[in-house]
């Protein structure tokens, strides 16, 4: 069974479909990449297995369960939550802070400070600026600390949107480094990327979505050799 | 003299404050402008005056007021406001217009339209240096005090405190934090409402009159604090109503400012806001790519 079952789903925002019936599935212990131009329903796919966004059509099983209609903060508490596009840290807090509302659904304040601990060492430049206002990082740091920030809840499945969005070639690859990190440490991953090449070459499996609909599927090492994906996404 | 007039201020100031603040924390985490708030008080000036007319001591009117005022936001917030979470900002205002009239009316219909005077206690005054200042407004300036910082370490400090701001900055990533939001509305509807019964309290000490339509006027000057401190900061919420209340006693003191005084407050919020659009501790919001 997968951990992460999508079947049939169609979203609307008003009369205007975004989302045209897709299907797909992430397994445990995967890293699954949705990969797709700007305005293909990527985000809007991410947010509405979440529960942001209210699905029309179609059901969303995660571990068994279908979660269609279950609101987001209890999403969360079932272990699946998401690094959102444009990192969405809170610009007013700290990072300390920002790590605390990560943990969120945490209670054990011992296990809680553990785990900031364990960030700060993850990445030294958070645990230097823990008591800045968040809004004052630099592009990558804020990716760093929204990364550390989601991991704070111990998610089984982790979602990211984009992030790699708006960053240096360097910064990139540290991005990946990290995603790879929290795979190895057994975070099952859902990816969404228009980074198609780095993307797909750290993914099991790959979809390709494109206007509402999933044009492509494969693995990743077979979407990368695919003709029609690298003229559209890896640049010919 | 100047001292009285400004220490006056102040306390007139803390009143506001109080009231903002509901404006200011709801604007911020439910992203409307709640215009029934300042009848909130008028609920609580009822209750006060009900409490005493029964014989009650003005401390258990005010635990009365307390009371009845939270449970009062809260039940406005779950009737008229949360079937709406996610309509036209326009349906929610004119929805908050029309549960500001419907406590107006139902006040008149169970208290009459007659304004009654209550007295909370008997207060003097005493000597400050210079100043000549009332025990009421002393009483205002310090619980007034103790609350706001109380409100500004359990922002600052708590978990739920720190879920608030979150919220009020960003709703979706907050979710995605485990938040649940519908709860931190109802805990911020219940907060705000539970400051505007200390406000009634505080206000009934100095005006000693209970009418069906209280709320109007403090509750239109205390939404001109919250604007002029910038509309969802609480530090600008206090500094605004303080701000106000002052500049509400220096005019009424000067022979001939003191007829035009509730056209200077407003005059300056139109200055501050010509200067400064977002007013004084107002964030600008970062635009979302």
């Amino acid at each position: 069974m997968a951990m992460l079952e999508v079947k049939d789903l169609q979203v609307y925002y008003g009369v205007i479909q975004a989302i045209k019936g897709i299907s797909f599935e992430v397994n445990q212990g995967e890293i699954v990449t949705l990969i797709g131009a700007n305005g293909a329903g990527k985000t809007t796919t991410m947010q509405s297995i979440m529960g942001l966004v209210p699905i029309k059509s179609g059901t969303v099983t995660y571990e068994g369960q279908v979660i269609n209609k279950v609101p987001c903060h209890k999403i969360v508490k079932l272990g699946m939550t998401q690094v959102p596009e444009g990192r969405r840290i809170f610009q007013e807090l700290t990072v300390y802070q920002n790590l605390l509302m990560g943990a969120f659904t945490e209670k054990d304040k011992k296990k809680i400070k553990n785990d900031i601990e364990e960030i700060y060492t993850r990445f030294p430049r958070l645990g230097e600026r823990k008591n800045q206002i968040a809004g004052t990082l630099s592009g990558g740091e804020q990716q760093m600390l929204a990364m550390g920030r989601a991991m704070m809840s111990h998610p089984k499945l982790l979602m990211l949107d984009e992030p790699s969005m708006g960053l240096s070639p360097l910064l990139v690859d540290q991005v990946f480094d990290i995603i790879k990190d929290f795979h190895k440490s057994g975070t099952t991953i859902l990816l969404v990327e228009q980074n198609a090449g780095k993307s797909l070459a750290i993914s099991d499996r790959a979809y390709v979505l494109e206007n509402g609909k999933i044009a492509f599927s494969g693995t990743g090492a077979e979407l990368m050799e695919s003709e029609d994906i690298k003229k559209a996404y890896l640049g010919g | 003299m100047f001292m009285t007039t400004f220490i006056d201020g102040l306390s007139l100031g803390s009143i506001y404050a109080l009231i903002a603040l509901g404006y200011t924390m709801v604007y911020g985490i439910a992203k409307m402008l709640n215009f029934a708030h300042g009848d909130i008080i008028m609920v609580g000036a009822y209750a006060i005056l009900t409490t005493l007319n029964l014989g009650g001591h003005p401390v258990l009117a005010a635990i009365a007021a307390i009371i009845i005022c939270t449970a009062m936001g809260v039940i406005t917030e779950k009737v008229a406001y949360k079937p709406l979470r996610g309509a036209s900002p326009l349906a929610v205002l004119i929805t908050a217009i029309g549960v500001s009239y419907l406590l107006q009316s139902v006040a008149q219909l169970i208290f009459g339209s007659k304004s009654q005077t209550v007295t909370i206690g008997n207060y003097g005054t005493v000597n400050l240096g210079s100043a000549q200042v009332s025990v009421a407004t002393l009483l205002t300036l310090l619980i007034g005090a103790i609350i706001m910082i109380s409100l500004q370490l359990f922002v600052k400090k708590t978990r739920l405190g720190r879920a608030m701001l979150a919220v009020s900055e960003d709703r979706g990533a907050a979710q995605l934090m485990g938040v649940n939001v519908n709860m931190i509305i109802t805990t911020t509807f219940a907060i705000g409402s539970a400051l505007a019964a200390f406000a009634s309290l505080f206000y009934l000490m100095q005006i000693p009159s209970v009418s069906p339509t209280l709320g109007a006027m403090p509750g239109i000057k205390a939404f001109t604090a919250a604007v002029i401190g910038g509309i969802g900061s609480i530090p600008g919420a206090m500094l605004g109503g303080m701000l106000l209340g002052v500049v509400e006693k220096i005019s009424l003191s000067i022979p001939v400012l003191a007829p035009y005084t509730t056209a200077v407050e407003f005059a300056l919020l139109i200055v501050i806001l010509l200067v400064r659009p977002i007013g004084l501790l107002g964030k600008k919001r970062r635009e979302k790519v």
